[in-house]
């Protein structure tokens, strides 16, 4: 690479030249990366709302909001605002509230909660009236120009727009669980097509709230283990009963490599190649032969055209599901064959839990640390490994290794499959 | 980077609005040499005006009742639409294609249940401690279909499921910018190669009164009397919500070829900004982004489909920016679709893309959407449609259409 900007397609080299990272273990970079690698959870028990009667009462959130009443497209504003802002500072591109490029925004939709209906609810021009209708007539006779703006679909991208001044219309995006992944992806894309030289990519998630639990709950998704909640995510273990959700952000500056060098920015690790695939079998659960996710794995390897054995640790997607972590185990023996033996697997998500729209990013962000640092992060709780896992997770211990390369796996709920690989700039 | 950009060819369109379902039936209301009547219900959610979606057969789709289970009338919708255009392009049943087939889907936030929030808001109101009491009922009336209809991601995955269109999959989230970027990501994508064949669209259902009261939060809606979307210039403005399920495949050119699908139309340029909607600025940002294809139109009568919002000073502001064109030697034959078709939001410019396609391949344009003495005659057969879509609180976008075999004009 040091030969040329152009890699195996001769497509323009993509780099990361900033990264940032706020989830429930920490808020930056350094603070994540030290409690990451010491292994600490950031799971806790609820405190935003009452959870009485909720089956799961544990959450990775992070609760900033102090006196203010929580809204989720406020906090994951917030949240995005910090990633973005230790990333920007890194790469040091453009100039304060002037991004060179386009943004792409992962995050969970902006949808009006309880809280916030309920304050339209009890408004009085209405009151005569029940259900939406009742609604839309304190709506209509009061001040909803904040809601207006905060809740409209395309909200959060559009006030990240305005913050950081990024050019075009911004695009927020959610592919559920790979939604931070597509970010990366969607900004890989637009430097390789030569359309920008750099692009925004955040992955952001601030909404956990009642309703949230309990439609996933519905799913039966959750770990409802309670009573001990920085053990409660145990991805590969054979007690695993359901994933954490947590809250997060993280945002990567990505360039081409020639613009980077150009101007003298410090080239953190390169993004080799992406992979996807959409699944048919089902809107919660991946085809049974996992033949969506291991071409999803496969293509990824093709786009960054390296081989298995230059995979030298995997990022797993790892959720602590029953399925989801036997099918990552089935998919990646499928695409890595016998590989997979000396390739170390770590999941993230058992530490910071799953921040659902933002877990692409913030994983592809601690991929290149792991990259940089020659450290894998632990998977944490695992205590009694599934017998019919047989991958070598890094269990509960962080590992020092030379990585020069990491795979990053992203599957979400309605089939929607994405895996990126990152590598570090050859000398 | 010096590529050589492929064409980008519309070969397959769905489409069902509160018209109708299909081309023939469009184009037949839209040419009948009499002004086009739309369909609006003004009971439902009274005081404000919507255009339903028109009746249609789930099931020729949707064939399994097991996935129409998963899905709320607004999934329904879009794979359903998304079903037709895949069809037309005759492409599905086909798993080779189908597998290479990337999807962009503009979506909102995915559906409610209405009712349940009723039940639940009328438990809680006026509670003491409502926490505890939400807790419960959300527990005791949410379904787990419910949430999975919720999701916004769900009709790109519902659309997997059900057709089998297995490549990429995005969804792009929110109003009317989700439905231009779709299209104008697709768009690059073909043109550098980045995938031959895509489908894109997204749908909106205007009987939703969660939507209503989303847009209403910013006075937007209009009251009072059905009329053209320029007739509210002349007050503070408003919104009447339409319905439609709109698809699209788009595919290089030489794909298509190889398979020997035909093209309605080729996509020339798509190009969209945002700001801040300070006065003027949505105006001068639509300066700018015509600057960016003015080199592509030649002089002479334009035929133009505005996906006018509704929302004031846009509507004076986009009415005086098409106005200006006169400045660049062209004659703008302006239809107002949202008149029709009301606001369709996330479906607003693939329908625009979608008339614009009609009209070329028909070789006609449209008849006045009303007599408001701003949208003249045109009745040559139109070479180019110029496609001009401004969202009611964010981003503006314009788009060239054109006949697939007129020579490129402006191209770098």
């Amino acid at each position: 690479m040091s030969h040329s900007a152009k890699d195996h397609k001769g497509r323009p080299f993509v780099v990361v030249t900033g990264i940032g990272i706020v989830t429930s273990v920490g808020e930056g970079k350094e603070d994540n990366w030290q409690n990451l690698t010491a292994g600490v959870s950031g799971v806790r028990k609820i405190s935003r709302f009452p959870t009485e009667g909720l089956r799961t009462q544990i959450a990775g959130t992070i609760d900033w909001q102090g006196d203010q009443r929580y809204c989720a497209p406020v906090h994951s504003i917030a949240l995005a605002k910090k990633s973005a802002a230790e990333a920007i500072e890194q790469s040091g591109i453009g100039s304060r509230g002037s991004f060179p490029g386009p943004l792409f925004v992962a995050n969970s939709p902006a949808e009006t909660n309880w809280d916030q209906r309920m304050v339209v609810y009890n408004g009085q021009a209405g009151a005569s009236s029940t259900g939406y209708e009742r609604l839309l007539k304190n709506v209509a006779a009061g001040n909803f120009e904040r809601y207006y703006s905060l809740f409209q679909f395309a909200s959060i991208a559009e006030h990240l727009a305005d913050e950081f001044g990024t050019r075009g219309q911004p695009i927020s995006l959610t592919t559920a669980c790979a939604s931070g992944a597509t970010s990366v992806q969607l900004g890989v894309e637009a430097i390789r097509r030569g359309d920008t030289d750099a692009a925004l990519c955040i992955g952001t998630d601030g909404g956990i709230c009642e309703e949230m639990v309990v439609r996933f709950n519905l799913l039966s998704a959750l770990s409802t283990q309670n009573e001990d909640p920085q053990g409660a995510s145990k991805p590969f273990s054979k007690t695993r009963d359901g994933f954490v959700m947590a809250e997060g952000s993280a945002t990567l500056v990505l360039e081409s490599y020639e613009a980077a060098k150009a101007r003298g920015a410090k080239i953190l690790g390169v993004v080799r190649g992406a992979g996807e695939r959409a699944d048919t079998f089902h809107r919660t659960r991946s085809t049974p032969d996992g033949s969506a996710v291991i071409d999803t794995i496969t293509r990824s390897m093709a786009d960054a055209g390296m081989s298995p054995s230059e995979i030298d640790c995997i990022n797993a997607h790892g959720t602590s599901t029953p399925e989801n972590d036997k099918m990552e185990y089935l998919a990646l023996s499928a695409a890595l064959g016998s590989e997979l033996e000396n390739t170390p697997i770590s999941s993230n998500k058992s530490m910071i839990g799953h921040t659902l729209s933002a877990a692409g990013t913030i994983e592809a962000a601690i991929s290149l640390l792991t990259i940089h640092n020659g450290v894998i992060p632990p998977t944490i709780n695992c205590n009694e490994q599934d017998p019919n896992i047989l991958m070598d997770v890094v269990p509960n211990e962080k590992r020092i290794k030379t990585v020069n390369s990491v795979m990053s796996n992203s599957f979400g709920f309605g089939g929607q499959n994405v895996c990126l690989i990152f590598s570090a700039e050859p000398a | 980077m010096s590529i050589e950009k492929t064409e980008v060819w519309v070969t397959g369109i769905g489409l069902v609005s509160s018209l109708g379902e299909g081309l023939d039936t469009h184009w037949a209301q839209m040419t009948s040499g009499q002004v086009p009547v739309p369909s609006v219900d003004s009971e439902g959610q009274a005081p404000y005006l919507v255009h339903p979606i028109v009746e249609y057969e789930v099931g020729t789709q949707i064939p399994k009742r097991s996935d129409q289970r998963q899905m709320g009338p607004w999934q329904h919708l879009g794979t359903y639409a998304a079903g037709l255009a895949l069809d037309d392009a005759g492409i599905a049943h086909n798993p080779e294609l189908l597998a290479a087939t990337n999807m962009i889907v503009a979506a909102g936030g995915g559906e409610r249940d209405l009712d349940v929030d009723a039940t639940i808001m009328e438990k809680i109101s006026g509670a003491e401690n409502p926490g505890p009491i939400l807790n419960a009922a959300l527990n005791s009336e949410l379904r787990p279909t419910l949430f999975l209809a919720q999701l916004s991601n769900l009709m790109a995955g519902n659309i997997s499921i059900v057709h089998g269109v297995t490549d990429s999959s995005r969804t792009f989230m929110g109003e009317t910018s989700a439905g231009v970027s779709a299209i104008e990501t697709a768009v690059a994508q073909i043109e550098h190669g980045q995938g031959d064949i895509f489908l894109v669209g997204g749908a909106y259902i205007s009987e939703r009164a969660d939507m209503s009261m989303l847009m209403e939060f910013g006075h937007t809606l209009w009251q009072g009397e059905h009329g053209s979307v320029w007739s509210r210039e002349d007050s503070d403005g408003g919104m009447i919500m339409g319905s439609a399920g709109a698809f699209l495949i788009l595919e290089s050119r030489e794909h298509a070829e190889a398979r020997g699908a035909k093209p309605y139309a080729r996509i020339n340029k798509v190009v969209a900004d945002r700001c801040t909607r300070q006065p003027g600025a949505a105006r001068k940002n639509a300066d700018q982004l015509f600057e960016q294809i003015s080199d592509r139109i030649p002089s002479g009568p334009l035929p133009v489909l505005s996906g006018c919002c509704g929302v004031q000073p846009q509507i004076t502001e986009e009415h005086e920016f098409l106005d200006s064109l006169s400045e660049h030697g062209i004659e703008p034959v302006i239809r107002g679709v949202t008149t029709l078709f009301g606001n369709m939001l996330e479906a607003q410019f693939p329908v625009n893309v979608i008339l614009a396609s009609l009209a070329i391949s028909r070789g006609a344009f449209f008849d006045p959407f009303d007599k408001s003495g701003i949208e003249k005659e045109f009745s040559d057969a139109p070479e180019r449609v110029l496609i001009s879509t401004w969202g009611h609180w964010r981003g503006e976008s314009l788009a060239l259409v054109e006949k697939p075999d007129v020579p490129l004009r402006g191209d770098e």
